[in-house]
C-alpha cells in the first residue's frame, strides 16, 4: 500500500543522511584519511561513552549538569512568566516593567560572565545565575505577546458571560496565550543548554562541560566529541520535551493536533 | 421621529407559543424594552440621533440598514458592551440595562461564532456556569442538534455548526433577550435557511425577544414580527410584519414586504449624499440577496 510505504518513507529516511555520515566518519579515520587526533573514529567514542558510563563518572557529570539545567531553567521560566503575565494583564504593569526589562534584554548575558565570577567565584550559583538570565527574556518577552494578543472579540464574549478575575484568566487569558507562551519555553531550553555550555566549559569543576575541558588537556579527543554529543542529546530532549508540551496543551490548535514533524 | 404608532404588535404568533418548559420566578419570558431619546457619538461622529424604540416582550424585531448607519452599536449598548451618550434604556421591569441583572438575562450572538478554540464545544456551551451544568449543556446543544459533536472541537466544526453550538451556549443561560448581530451573514444560503428555523422554533419555545440585526431584508420579514430601517443613526422605517407563522418562504405576502422594505432602503441611497465605494457595495447587498 502507498500509505505503509508513505509511512516507512517518514520514519526512516531522516535517519538515512545521519547514519551515512556516521559511515564516512568511521572509514575516513579508519583509513588514516582523518588523524584520531583531530577527529576519533565513531567507534572511539562510543567505547569513550561506555568506560565512563560503566564507572559511573559519565552518569554523575550528566546529573550535575542536568540540575543546573533544571534549577536555572525553573527560577528563570518562572521570573520570566511571572513578570511577563503582570505587563500583559496590566498597564501599570507594563509602564513599570517593560522597558527596564527591555533595556536588560539588549545585554547579551553571556557578556556578564566575569562579572557574574567576580560575585559568585565559579561555584554553582554563578551557572544557575547565567542560566537564569538566560532564559528569564524569552517568557517574559513571548507570556507578554501572548496575553496581549490574544482576540479581543473573544475578552469581550467572555466579559459578556460574567467572567472576570481568576475564571477569565485561567479558561480565556492563560490558554489563549500558551501558544505564545511554549513558543518563549522551546526558546528559553535552547537558550538553557548554551549558557550551561558557555559557563561550565569556561570555569566548572563538574558536569558535562568539566569533562570536556578535563579531556582536552589530556587530548582525549573521544571524551570531548562524547560531551559535545551528550549536550546535543540533551538539546534535543529538552526540544521533545516542549514539543509534547505543545502537543498536549495546544490539542486543539490544528497546527498542533497531529505533532506533525517540524 | 415617533414610532409610536407602531408599537401595537397585532402580529398573529404562532399559537403554540408557549412559557419556556424550565420556568422560574421570571414573569414574562421576553424582556420588554424601551429605549428613550438614546445618543451615541465616538468623538465628533454621531452614530446614533435620539433613537426611541418600544420593543414588547417577546417580539422578534428585525434591523435592516446600509452598513455602518449604527446597527452593531445599537445592538451592543443594549447588551451593555457600550456606553450611550444620552437618553435611557429601561427594560420592562423599570430596570435599567447594562447592570448585572439585565446583562445575565440578555446574551448576544455576533457574525463570528466567538467559541474559546481551546474547549471543546460541550466546555464552550458551560462556559461561565458552575455546579453540575454539565446535563444541561447536553440538552442545550441537542436543542441544536449537537449533541454528537460535544467533545469535538471549535476548529472541527463547520461555519453552521460554530454558529449552532454559540447559539446553544446563550440558550443554556436561558435569556430573556436575545442580541443577534449578523449572525447569519457568514453562512451559505441553504445553512442560513436551516438557521433561521432552528432561532424561531427557539423563540417559540422559550418566549424571549429577539432583536436580529442582518443585511438579508428577506431574512428579516421572514422572521421579524416587525422590521426597522436605520438610516444613519435615526430609525427610518418601522414596519410591523402581520403574517401568521410559520411562514412559507419567499410566498407573496413577504414578497411584498420584502419590496416594501427594499425600496425604502434604496430609496435612501439614492437620494443620500454619495457614498464612497465600500458603502455602496453593502448596500447592494440585500437587492442581491432578495433575487
Ligand atoms: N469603537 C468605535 N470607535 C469609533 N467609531 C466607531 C466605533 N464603533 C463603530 N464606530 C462607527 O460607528 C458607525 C456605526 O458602526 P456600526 O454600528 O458598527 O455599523 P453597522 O450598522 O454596520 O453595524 C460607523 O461609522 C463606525 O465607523
Ligand atoms: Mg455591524
Amino acid at each position: 500500500m502507498t500509505h505503509w510505504r508513505a509511512q516507512a518513507a517518514r520514519r526512516f529516511l531522516p535517519w538515512l543522511l545521519p547514519l551515512l555520515i556516521v559511515v564516512l566518519w568511521q572509514v575516513s579515520v579508519s583509513t588514516g584519511w582523518l588523524s584520531s587526533r583531530v577527529m576519533p573514529a565513531p567507534a572511539a567514542v562510543i567505547e569513550a561513552g561506555w568506560r565512563l558510563g560503566s564507572s559511573g563518572e559519565l552518569f554523575y557529570h550528566l546529573g550535575v549538569s542536568f540540575r543546573r539545567a533544571i534549577i536555572g531553567f525553573a527560577i528563570g521560566g518562572g521570573i520570566g512568566l511571572a513578570l511577563g503575565m503582570i505587563s500583559g494583564l496590566s498597564r501599570w504593569g507594563e509602564y513599570l516593567l517593560d522597558s527596564t526589562v527591555q533595556m536588560v534584554r539588549n545585554i547579551p548575558h553571556l557578556a556578564l560572565i566575569p562579572l557574574v565570577i567576580l560575585w559568585f567565584g565559579i561555584d554553582e550559583t554563578a551557572k544557575i545565575f547565567l542560566v537564569v538570565l538566560g532564559t528569564a527574556f524569552p517568557i517574559y518577552l513571548n507570556t507578554f505577546h501572548g496575553i496581549r494578543s490574544i482576540d479581543r472579540n473573544l475578552m469581550e464574549m467572555a466579559r459578556s458571560y460574567g467572567l472576570t478575575g481568576w475564571p477569565l484568566f485561567i479558561h480565556v487569558i492563560l490558554p489563549g496565550a500558551m501558544p505564545s507562551i511554549l513558543v518563549g519555553v522551546r526558546y528559553s531550553l535552547g537558550l538553557m543548554w548554551l549558557t550551561l555550555i558557555v559557563s561550565e566549559t569556561i570555569s566548572a569543576s563538574e558536569g558535562i562541560g568539566y569533562l570536556a575541558m578535563n579531556a582536552r588537556e589530556f587530548l582525549q579527543t573521544d571524551v570531548v566529541v562524547l560531551s559535545i554529543l551528550l549536550y546535543a542529546a540533551l538539546g534535543k530532549l529538552a526540544d521533545e520535551a516542549a514539543r509534547y508540551l505543545e502537543r498536549r496543551w495546544l490539542r486543539w490548535n490544528p497546527a498542533y493536533a497531529t505533532g506533525a514533524a517540524a | 421621529m415617533s414610532t409610536q404608532s407602531l408599537h401595537l404588535r397585532e402580529v398573529s404568533r404562532h399559537q403554540d407559543h408557549t412559557v419556556p418548559s424550565n420556568t422560574d420566578d421570571r414573569t414574562a419570558p421576553g424582556l420588554a424594552l424601551s429605549l428613550d431619546a438614546v445618543d451615541k457619538s465616538f468623538g465628533e461622529h454621531r452614530v446614533l440621533k435620539q433613537i426611541d424604540l418600544e420593543i414588547p416582550s417577546g417580539q422578534i424585531v428585525a434591523i435592516v440598514g446600509r452598513s455602518g448607519c449604527g446597527k452593531s452599536t445599537l445592538l451592543r449598548i443594549i447588551a451593555g458592551l457600550e456606553s450611550h451618550s444620552g437618553g435611557h434604556i429601561h427594560t420592562g421591569d423599570g430596570a435599567r440595562t447594562g447592570n448585572n441583572a439585565t446583562a445575565d438575562q440578555t446574551r448576544m450572538m455576533f457574525q463570528d461564532d466567538r467559541l474559546l478554540p481551546w474547549k471543546t464545544v460541550i466546555n464552550n456551551v458551560g462556559l461561565g456556569l458552575s455546579g453540575n451544568w454539565k446535563p444541561r449543556a447536553l440538552e442545550a446543544l441537542a436543542e441544536v442538534g449537537l449533541v454528537d459533536h460535544a467533545d469535538k472541537w471549535p476548529a472541527q466544526l463547520s461555519g453552521g455548526q460554530k454558529q449552532r453550538v454559540a447559539l446553544a451556549r446563550a440558550m443554556i443561560h436561558q435569556p430573556r433577550l436575545l442580541l443577534l448581530d449578523e449572525p447569519l451573514g457568514a453562512l451559505d444560503a441553504l445553512t442560513r435557511l436551516e438557521m433561521q428555523q432552528l432561532i424561531e422554533r427557539l423563540w417559540q419555545q422559550h418566549g424571549f425577544t429577539i432583536l436580529l440585526v442582518t443585511h438579508d431584508v428577506a431574512e428579516a420579514v421572514q422572521l421579524g414580527d416587525r422590521v426597522i430601517v436605520l438610516e444613519s443613526g435615526v430609525v427610518g422605517m418601522d414596519l410591523p410584519v402581520s403574517l401568521a407563522r410559520p411562514r412559507e418562504h419567499a410566498s407573496p405576502g413577504l414578497a411584498a414586504m420584502e419590496s416594501t422594505v427594499l425600496h425604502r432602503v434604496l430609496a435612501r441611497e439614492s437620494t443620500d449624499e454619495p457614498h464612497h465605494d465600500e458603502r455602496r457595495h453593502d448596500t447592494r447587498a440585500p437587492l442581491r440577496w432578495a433575487l
